[in-house]
């Protein structure tokens, strides 16, 4: 095993590159700086909306973080073709890829639950309901749907297995998003219901433009830090996992090696 | 042409011996069949079609196909029991029969059995719910396999994924309800379409065309990666 730390007598759950740990300080640095200019821009600095007045605020972070949760489904689609692709080929490939893929599943969910929940906090404050079925809500909810019943897979399925079904999984999952997404439009406009959010040209003034610009910058650097901080954590598990294993079976063998 | 003939006798091998196994013991129709009744029973109380009949027509769609998701699970959930007993799923893997005809034999099995299921509760459903069907009523022999398919294929798939988990009989409807809700969708709809006559017949054939599209997309997905299911160890 060419990567086994068990090799190098280091302890696997210890860093082993302080170039990637000092990389992964700052990179958290700069989402905190960017989220707390974000933060004051469209607190304090932006004019307030006309119609919604500060309620409208929100708006700075329910649609960097939507625009963002639709990222993260592909990236795990991706990461699942390349575990099904590497599973016989080249085992310890697969093995990243899928934790890149269980990473970005649970990122996913993470910003499709906030877009959600800032979506029905901003519905409620601002046209005094908590949900509607129309189409972005109906087309959001139901991608939530996908891929928490991918962790559930993940959590529920036996150990050698997990892998290679979730991967499958996700394959269904990404197919039915755009199926999703037309069907419940179709749906929609054949039963016209109010558009929320003021449709997809809702006019923004050029003013509220810095919130928005450093709001969706400092959610992307924020999501791929905490996406490549899980995909470390899953990485160091799995390299555990491996070592566990390794002296199971040294320790079984009647030679000493 | 020889392979696909070959591939069509293994499918037909395997819906042989599932139809066998389930008129042996007839587990799985009786369970459906008294589910869906009771399902049918459970909202006929919660939503007394006798005292608001315009609304009972309007959600009657809704609430047939909601009772068959219910019965088709509790069915498909046991449909791979019997390939856990006496190895037979070891034996299954080493079948040198591709192991996608397998699961279309048995979605297939679990086809035919959904649809007995139909077939006789819609005349049920019909008495309970007082529904007379005021659009063209033939739609529905459409409609109504497309949508079974639609949940047998995918629920089929899903639990073989759920052979070997922990609480398998929760993970079905876990995972099958998500990845159907699209088709769900359009087979309400266009149910609902022609019992109220609501929808113009070019509402309701694109609500069938997108059915019958998912139908086609899904049992694709599930041929190609059945295989990688059954070997997933």
């Amino acid at each position: 095993m060419p990567n086994s730390p068990i090799r190098d007598k280091i302890n696997p759950m210890e860093q082993r590159s302080p170039t990637l740990r000092n990389l992964a300080w700052l990179w958290f640095a700069i989402a905190v700086a960017v989220l707390v200019v974000g933060f004051r821009e469209a607190i304090f600095l932006v004019p307030s909306d006309a119609a919604q007045g500060d309620v409208g605020r929100i708006f700075y972070y329910h649609v960097p973080i939507a625009m963002w949760s639709l990222l993260f489904p592909y990236l795990n689609f991706a990461a699942s073709l390349a575990y099904l692709y590497w599973r016989n080929r080249d085992p310890l490939k697969a093995l990243t890829a899928d934790a890149f893929a269980l990473a970005s599943a649970e990122v996913a969910v993470v910003y499709t639950s906030i877009t959600l929940i800032t979506g029905s906090i901003w519905g409620r404050a601002a046209w005094g309901i908590w949900w509607a079925w129309d189409a972005r809500l109906t087309s959001l909810l139901l991608l939530w749907l996908l891929y928490v019943s991918y962790l559930m897979l993940r959590r529920f399925s036996s150990t050698g297995q997990t892998q290679t079904l979730a991967a499958v999984l996700s394959v269904f999952a990404a197919v039915d998003v755009p199926i999703v997404y037309m069907s419940i439009r179709w749906w929609r406009t054949q039963h016209p219901a109010p558009v929320f959010f003021g449709g997809p040209d809702a006019g923004m003034d050029k003013s509220m433009l810095p919130a928005f610009v450093w709001n969706i910058i400092g959610w992307g650097i924020w999501g791929i830090f905490i996406l490549l901080f899980r995909f470390a954590l899953e990485r160091r598990r799995q390299i555990a996992d491996q070592d566990a294993a390794l002296q199971a079976i040294e320790a079984s063998l009647e030679i000493p090696q | 042409m020889k392979p696909l003939l070959q591939y069509a006798s293994h499918v037909l091998n395997h819906l042989r011996k599932d139809l066998r196994l389930e008129w042996r013991s007839r587990d799985a129709i009786n369970g459906m069949l008294f589910f869906a009744l009771l399902v049918v029973v459970v909202f006929g109380l919660a939503f007394d079609p006798t005292g608001y009949p315009t609304t009972t027509r309007q959600i009657s769609g809704g609430i047939l196909w909601v009772a068959l998701l219910f019965a088709s699970i509790t069915a498909l959930n046991q449909s791979w029991a019997r390939e856990l007993r006496n190895q037979v799923l070891e034996a299954q893997r080493m079948a040198p029969s591709p192991a996608s005809a397998l699961f279309l034999g048995k979605a297939i099995a679990n086809m035919l059995f959904v649809l007995v299921v139909e077939a006789i509760l819609a005349p049920i459903f019909i008495v309970f719910f007082n529904l007379q069907a005021l659009g063209n009523i033939w739609l529905l022999a459409v409609i109504l396999p497309l949508g079974t398919w639609a949940l047998v294929v995918n629920g089929t798939f899903f639990a073989a994924l759920g052979l070997r988990a922990r609480n398998r009989e929760l993970l079905l409807p876990l995972l099958l309800l998500p990845i159907s809700l699209p088709a769900l969708l359009a087979m309400v709809q266009a149910t609902t379409g022609v019992l109220t006559g609501d929808l113009d017949p070019i509402q309701i054939n694109t609500w069938i065309k997108q059915l019958a599209g998912y139908d086609i997309i899904f049992t694709t997905i599930c041929i190609l990666l059945f295989e990688t299911v059954l070997n997933a160890e």
